[in-house]
């Protein structure tokens, strides 16, 4: 048993990486889903392990083939990235059931083994990003789930669905490129690739080379803003969120976006923040000038959307924004707010874009004009959209509402009153894009089509339903959630310098 | 007694409602009448001080507290939530009896909150069910419900606001009275006054109460405003500032009352007056004036409900709001016109009727503490009351002229319901004892004394004799009256003609810049957000890398200075 838990680490990442090898071999659908679902159900149970050691003993430290960091790649865990894990493998395993037959419904027969082989892929590389401990090692995983994304995406029933993959590749393509040239200046400047290591050395590095870490700083932003879509970087998501399969949808909305956060957070408190003081440079308010962009922006951009599926990526390019607006602050409540927002955000996101897919599963539509008066034939979705839709607005009883008090609270220890506003301001215009679809979907009447169609069978039912309800038990219970982020911001913190 | 576990009234309305659905017709009803009676005995099983505790963001919350003044409003709001179950045993829109419990649960787990945290938790979860009752009416209700909507998330965006910043300053969520010395504390007030009705913020009540169903409408009544009005009590007594918002209240009330021609809507209207009243005697604050405050609210929940179930009645059989419509129905609705003309008594504060005991304690009060000019307003605006709801409502719907319509009274559940209500409005006015018992503060006031009375029929009959000498210039036309929502909601000028002229040219150039401002500020935003704008249709690559170059330009720029 000690002999499997002191190798936890590189399970994470090597039981989905086997299992997308496997997988490409075979040819059903229904096989390859059956393997895929086993690899994704014991994932959660390695992340889960790894984050109660790490909660009880701190971090844990893993020498790749047994080559001693700095020199080999280290895979570090502690109690920021075990909760990165835990929600990206969560989420991966809880909604895998729906994908069965939402898979087959929207994918020739021929694709399907290939889709779960790369979703398999791309759960290797984001668990990877989230595991490592070595900033070039980091790249490989980026690329390795980015590509794997493409073709997800590149899979879509749509035909755009193409050229929104294309797109996509162009523009993360860029993001990498810009992240790579940041991690070649902190190679050059420190001769380290492994982040704790960097860290160490860059608080060395003379004052003459102190635009070169700026310089660093700056690519590595603007690499992983594109990544995570930040306003103004976020014009790939949109239409990759459209026209992608809607499970992969979910899965993507709810976890890629995720791990290049979990990335600049990384950047940002345990590498620059240790080595300069991050505090006193502008970069903070610039973030939180952008956060607060994508808030009322891409808000307002949801409320005049029609698609659906469109709606809800806008509405994640606002979220983001809350997000970021954490990572901006960067005080104890504000950076807890953000954090606990990534587990947040990721439920309610899933759970809406399971919504919508069950919704196509049964009305072959995500146009929110034919979907009039659904609520009455799809009850059970329906009431699972309007509660995490709830969540997104931030209704106290929700997971939403423990995000934007923490924000709140955060913004008002710098003493930004007018923030405030802009940060309950912008989940009322949350409501507006909420409440015209639930206006919609309940209180019309249903059409001929939507007349007669109904709740879906209980493999997607079921993974919808457990999200809900972990939208509202978040919302009270936030021993897991806000407990851990707030354990994470504090000893993010407490290493800056 | 021992009371080891303390049952949550609020979380049997509550959950009970949640479980309506799943029941048939016969054990629906039976529960419609059960449980707020369970409620109404759970509320007396909670005893003085925090009962429940829980944690909840790091803080102690205080689920349940005990005291006088929350078991008063308790009460009523239990004693209301059976009379509304009785009264809508035959509403067969489940929804909205569903919605109607969780509603007043919500209430009663707001007047037994603790703290600022459960306040704010039980106050959205209002929010949210009110408006489902207003849009269980059907599809005429829903832009009314989604005003509605919009201006409580307003309220709750202020009250949020307010919160975060009274706990991040103070490093406490007890919910206490507060000195009005902070900007938290201002935002605080200002949440709670929306949810009161108060001006300018005040039409979502006459714009969204009347488009409800017969029955929605007598539970909207009761709880939202005074679930204001309690925490006004509890949170700012005494605060000077509440005395001026008050009788701004009142007026408005008693003004667009007199010009309304729907039946419902005037009394939508006389909500807003009277809970004028119970504001002003906040604002006061003694405790006299907190005690009137305080029983006003009782008595007035009682009335107001009992007038609006026969309206709602009248609406029921008739199909009819308008009072232009309307008329004569005393003939075949006699007990319908008398329970009516019970709840007018009441409401104009007649003796021997609920209102009189509750609204004299809080002129009283103003004259105690010598406050002329507020005196003599409170006692014009009794006289108001009397001519736009104690005569108004009764003639124009139950006499007048003849409509030619013969409904026959409603079923037997309604009859019931009226009866009951107003069978505690004169069983108040005439025994106030136990009343006074359940107030706040001891109660050292008699309301009949021969001055008193003698005042007030004075008062009652010259209005009385006013209205009818004003008759014809009170009848109603077909006329829409002109209120501050227009400016928010912007519909055409064309249709509100025959408001008083001097009035129509001021509001225009008003309302006119404002629309001009708000059709502007709406274009812009669409012009960029919508699916062709700027910022939502899909970017080229070249864009999307350009911007990633400026991007990084900026962070370098920015870091160099």
């Amino acid at each position: 048993m000690s002999a499997v838990r002191s190798q936890l680490p590189i399970l994470q990442v090597l039981v989905p990486l086997l299992g997308a090898v496997l997988v490409a071999f075979l040819r059903r659908g229904t096989s390859a889903f059956a393997l895929t679902l086993v690899v994704s159900w014991i994932l959660p149970f390695v992340a889960g392990a790894m984050l109660l050691q790490v909660l009880a003993t701190g971090p844990i430290s893993y020498a790749l083939g047994g080559w001693a960091p700095p020199i080999g790649i280290e895979y570090r865990v502690d109690v920021l990235n075990a909760m990165v894990l835990m929600l990206v493998s969560t989420v991966g395993a809880v909604i895998m059931p729906f994908a069965y037959r939402s898979v087959a419904f929207e994918l020739d027969d021929s694709k399907e083994a290939w889709f779960y082989s790369m979703y398999l892929l791309c759960l290797a590389g984001l668990l990877g990003v989230a595991v490592t401990g070595d900033a070039f090692n980091a790249f490989v995983f980026l690329e390795i789930s980015s590509l794997s994304t493409y073709v997800l995406i590149a899979m879509g029933p749509d035909r755009r669905a193409l050229l929104s993959a294309f797109q996509y590749l162009i523009m993360g393509t860029i993001g990498a490129t810009f992240y790579v040239i940041g991690v070649g200046f902190l190679y050059v400047l420190t001769g380290s690739l492994n982040m704790v290591d960097i860290a160490a050395r860059l608080a060395t590095v003379g004052p003459d080379q102190g635009q070169a870490v700026l310089t660093a700083l700056a690519f590595i932003t603007v690499g992983l803003s594109l990544k995570l879509a930040l306003f103004p970087l976020h014009a790939w998501l949109p239409n990759a969120y459209t026209y992608a399969p809607s499970w992969a949808t979910a899965f993507l909305a709810a976890t890629a976006t995720k791990v290049a956060i979990y990335l600049l957070v990384r950047y940002y408190f345990s590498i620059f923040g240790v080595a300069i003081d991050i505090r006193s440079l502008p970069i903070g308010d610039f973030i939180v000038g952008l956060s607060i962009a994508a808030m009322l922006v891409a808000s307002f951009v949801a409320v005049f959307e029609t698609n659906l599926k469109r709606m809800l990526a806008y509405s994640s390019v606002a979220q983001i924004g809350y997000i970021t607006l954490g990572i901006g602050l960067a005080n104890q409540a504000g950076l807890t707010g953000g954090l606990v927002h990534i587990v947040n955000h990721a439920l309610m996101k899933a759970a809406l874009f399971l919504a919508v897919g069950a919704m196509f599963y049964r009305a072959y539509t995500v146009e929110l004009k034919d979907l009039a008066g659904i609520g009455r034939k799809m009850p059970l979705t329906t009431a699972a959209f309007t509660i995490a839709g709830f969540g997104l607005v931030g209704t106290p009883g929700t997971a939403g509402f423990i995000s934007k008090w923490y924000l709140a609270v955060g913004a008002l220890d710098k003493g930004w009153w007018l923030l405030v506003f802009l940060i309950v301001g912008s989940s009322l215009i949350a409501l507006v894009y909420v409440g015209r679809v639930l206006e919609v979907v309940w209180l019309r009447e249903p059409s001929v089509e939507i007349a007669k169609v109904r709740d879906p069978p209980l493999s997607m039912m079921a993974p919808l339903i457990v999200l809900t309800i972990a939208t509202i038990y978040f919302g009270f219970d936030t021993e897991w959630t806000a407990g851990v982020a707030s354990t994470a911001a504090k000893s993010l913190l407490g290493g800056l310098r | 007694m021992i009371t080891d576990v303390v049952i949550p009234p609020a979380a049997v309305l509550i959950f009970g409602a949640l479980i309506l659905p799943l029941l048939s017709a016969r054990l629906r009803a039976f529960f419609l009448l059960v449980l707020p009676l369970v409620t109404l005995y759970f509320v007396w099983q909670v005893p003085d001080g925090t009962a429940l505790k829980a944690t909840y963001l790091g803080y102690e919350l205080a689920l349940v507290r005990g005291d006088a003044l929350s078991r008063l409003f308790a009460t009523v709001f239990a004693i209301m939530a059976f009379a509304g179950g009785l009264y809508a045993l035959n509403q067969n829109r489940t929804a909205e009896l569903v919605a109607a419990f969780c509603y007043a649960g919500s209430a009663i787990g707001v007047v037994f909150a603790g703290d600022l945290l459960t306040v704010f938790i039980f106050w959205e979860l209002m929010a949210i069910a009110s408006t489902l009752v207003v849009w269980s009416a059907g599809p005429s209700a829903r832009g009314a419900g989604l005003r509605y909507a919009a201006i409580h998330l307003l309220g709750g965006v202020l009250l949020m606001a307010g919160l975060v910043g009274e706990i991040a300053g103070t490093g406490s969520i007890a919910f206490t009275k507060f000195t009005l010395d902070s900007v938290p504390r201002g935002l605080i007030l200002a949440g709670f006054l929306i949810n009161a009705g108060a001006w300018p913020l005040s039409s979502w009540l006459p714009d969204a109460y009347p488009e409800s169903s017969w029955s929605g409408m007598v539970f909207l009544s009761a709880f939202t405003t005074k679930t204001a009005v309690y925490v006004l009590l509890r949170g700012f007594p005494g605060t000077e500032i509440l005395i001026y918002v008050g009788l701004f209240m009142v007026f408005y009330g008693i003004i667009y009352a007199i010009l309304e021609n729907d039946m419902r809507r005037i009394l939508a209207y006389s909500i807003v007056n009277q809970v004028g009243f119970m504001v002003t005697g906040i604002g006061l604050g003694t405790e006299m004036a907190l005690n009137g405050a305080a029983a006003h609210a009782f008595t007035h929940i009682i009335y107001k409900a009992l007038l609006l179930m026969s309206a709602g009645s009248v609406l029921y059989m008739t199909g009819k709001r308008k009072c232009t419509d309307l008329g004569g129905l005393f003939r075949t609705m006699p007990l319908t016109t008398i329970c009516g003309i019970v709840g007018a008594l009441s409401i104009s504060s007649f003796p021997l009727t609920s209102g009189f005991v509750s609204k004299s304690m809080i002129s009283e009060a103003a004259g105690i503490q010598q406050l002329a000019v507020v005196w003599y307003l409170l006692a014009a605006a009794s006289a108001g009351v009397f001519l736009h709801a104690g005569i108004k409502f009764p003639w124009f719907v139950f006499f007048q002229k003849d409509s030619g319509m013969r409904p026959p009274d409603p079923p037997w559940n309604m009859r019931a319901a009226m009866v009951l209500f107003a069978a505690l409005c004169i069983g108040i006015g005439v025994l106030p004892g136990p009343l006074y018992a359940l107030l706040p503060y001891p109660v050292d006031f008699v309301p009949y004394t021969g001055s008193h009375v003698v005042f007030y029929l004075q008062l009652l009959l010259f209005s009385g004799l006013a209205f009818f000498l004003m008759l014809n210039w009170l009848k109603r036309t077909l006329t829409i009256t002109l209120d501050v929502d227009w400016l928010y909601r912007r519909l055409g000028l064309a249709a509100a003609p025959s408001f008083d002229r001097f009035a129509e040219t001021a509001w225009t150039g008003v309302v006119a810049a404002t629309n001009r401002g708000a059709d502007g500020f709406l274009r812009v935003i669409q012009r960029h957000h919508s699916p062709a704008g700027i910022l939502a249709r899909t970017w080229q690559t070249g864009t999307m890398a350009f911007w990633t170059t400026i991007m990084l330009a900026a962070y370098l720029v920015l870091s160099y200075l």
